[in-house]
């Protein structure tokens, strides 16, 4: 049974590790704002629609960075030690709450740098606001049982990329559909929330799904 | 001969659906005139492909629950198989769509999701091959194929219903993924639903035999 306290001792584990040793933040950090960069360079300020494609593109491989470490960088050893102390379905929450809460920060960060660069294409700053928190936690949902695939896999980075692309289409699509309303675009009635939903729903069948199988993925 | 007599019944269906689906009368709908025939080839490998990756699925959760290799051999040449017809209904499809959309691919949103739930499944297999220990590259493809199908589900049958599509029923975006019952006709659904059973029937021979296989190829560690 998953214990509050476990799970609490797990997540604040990982945010002393990120606080203590910043370059994984930091390195992040440099990445969104070199890609975002070379963007500018590259295409000035896009209109609306290629923004909207570019910024998700972007947040997309901003998680598989960011969540990617949170199993590649526990150690077998430290594994083992884990499984002592802790059963899987802390371990998995623990990671789940912190990936939401990283990727949640970085969505708004990136957010920021792309406004601040690529120049302000959305209409509604609050609503697009929403939904990029929304579109972070849900990306970082499925890469965290992906990330922890890929570290059984023989901690293979690039591994979580194949597996990971084609998975996120979907709640990808819905999310550059839903956040072009933000951007001035009419929908029929009920057919914004009717996505919303579904991807609402989306991400509580994949957090059910981690609960369920990160247990059969621990044992060794 | 008392367990083969669904390869009987899945040879005989096809031979009915390879020759009553070029004779029988079809109601000309719109610009589909005869290739409306297609519909007894086409979309029985969806249905097929769906059965056959559900069928796949459930070996991996079986799998998992008893740590029994076979099951997972099983998964995996179900799988394989629900590749194969897969592709099929792609190639299908596109020729199907060369004489009535004009062109083989037309980002038709039921394409684009019918390709990439290829991509999510040959995933499956690029996965298996990253690990060489057996007992752990059964445990995480089951997870992954475990998890591959809650994605592939609501990627074909949910997501191409929100936007526009060529396929049949898609004008509105109330449209079926694929099939509009009402264009079907009394006597193609007697082709229809026996090509049906008959596909599926075949793709389950298919895996049966690359199942056979593997296990008389794996036996020295299969303990069996």
């Amino acid at each position: 049974m998953p214990s509050t306290q476990k799970i609490a001792a797990l997540f604040k584990k990982d945010l002393l590790l990120e606080i203590r040793q910043q370059y994984t933040f930091y390195g992040i950090l440099l990445y969104i704002a070199s890609t975002i960069f070379v963007l500018y360079l590259s295409m000035g300020q896009p209109e609306a629609s290629t923004w909207n494609g570019l910024f998700w593109m972007n947040l997309l491989f901003i998680c598989i960075n960011a969540v990617a470490k949170s199993f590649l960088q526990e150690s077998r050893g430290r594994m083992l030690y884990y499984y002592s102390i802790a059963g899987a379905l802390d371990f998995i929450i623990a990671k789940l709450l912190y990936n939401f809460l990283l990727m949640l920060v970085m969505s708004l960060l990136s957010l920021l740098l792309f406004s601040f660069f690529l120049g302000v294409a959305y209409s509604k700053i609050l609503l697009f606001a929403g939904i990029v928190c929304l579109g972070g936690i849900s990306i970082s949902l499925v890469f965290t049982l992906l990330a922890a695939i890929a570290a059984r896999a023989n901690q293979n980075a690039a591994l979580m990329a194949i597996l990971g692309f084609p998975l996120i289409i979907p709640q990808l699509l819905l999310l550059v559909k839903i956040s072009k309303s933000a951007f001035g675009e009419i929908f029929r009635e009920n057919a914004l929330l009717q996505m919303t939903l579904l991807l609402g729903g989306l991400d509580i069948m994949i957090v059910v799904l981690s609960l369920i199988l990160f247990p059969f993925l621990w044992k060794d | 001969m008392k367990q083969s007599w669904w390869k009987i019944l899945a040879a005989v269906l096809l031979i009915y659906t390879f020759t009553a689906g070029f004779l029988i009368d079809v109601p000309i709908i719109g610009n589909l005139y005869q290739t409306i025939r297609n519909l007894f080839f086409h979309v029985p490998m969806w249905f097929g492909q769906m059965i056959l990756l559900l069928v796949s699925m459930i070996y991996s959760i079986r799998y998992l629950r008893s740590g029994n290799l076979i099951y997972d051999i099983k998964a995996r040449e179900f799988a394989r198989t629900g590749i194969l017809m897969g592709i099929l209904g792609l190639v299908t499809g596109a020729i199907w769509a060369t004489y009535t959309w004009g062109e083989p691919w037309s980002n038709d949103p039921k394409q684009i999701a019918v390709a990439i739930a290829l991509l999510i499944y040959l995933a499956y297999f690029v996965l298996r091959n990253s690990m060489t220990d057996m007992d752990k590259r059964a445990r995480v493809s089951s997870v992954y194929n475990i998890f591959a199908y809650f994605i592939y589900v609501p990627l074909i049958m949910v997501l191409p219903r929100l936007v526009q599509s060529l396929h049949p029923g898609g004008e509105g975006v109330e449209g079926n993924p694929a099939l509009n019952g009402q264009d079907l006709d009394p006597t193609m659904r007697l082709v229809f639903w026996p090509a049906v059973i008959g596909w599926t029937l075949t793709g389950v021979w298919i895996s049966q035999l690359y199942i056979r296989f593997s296990l008389h190829k794996e036996k020295n560690w299969l303990n069996v």
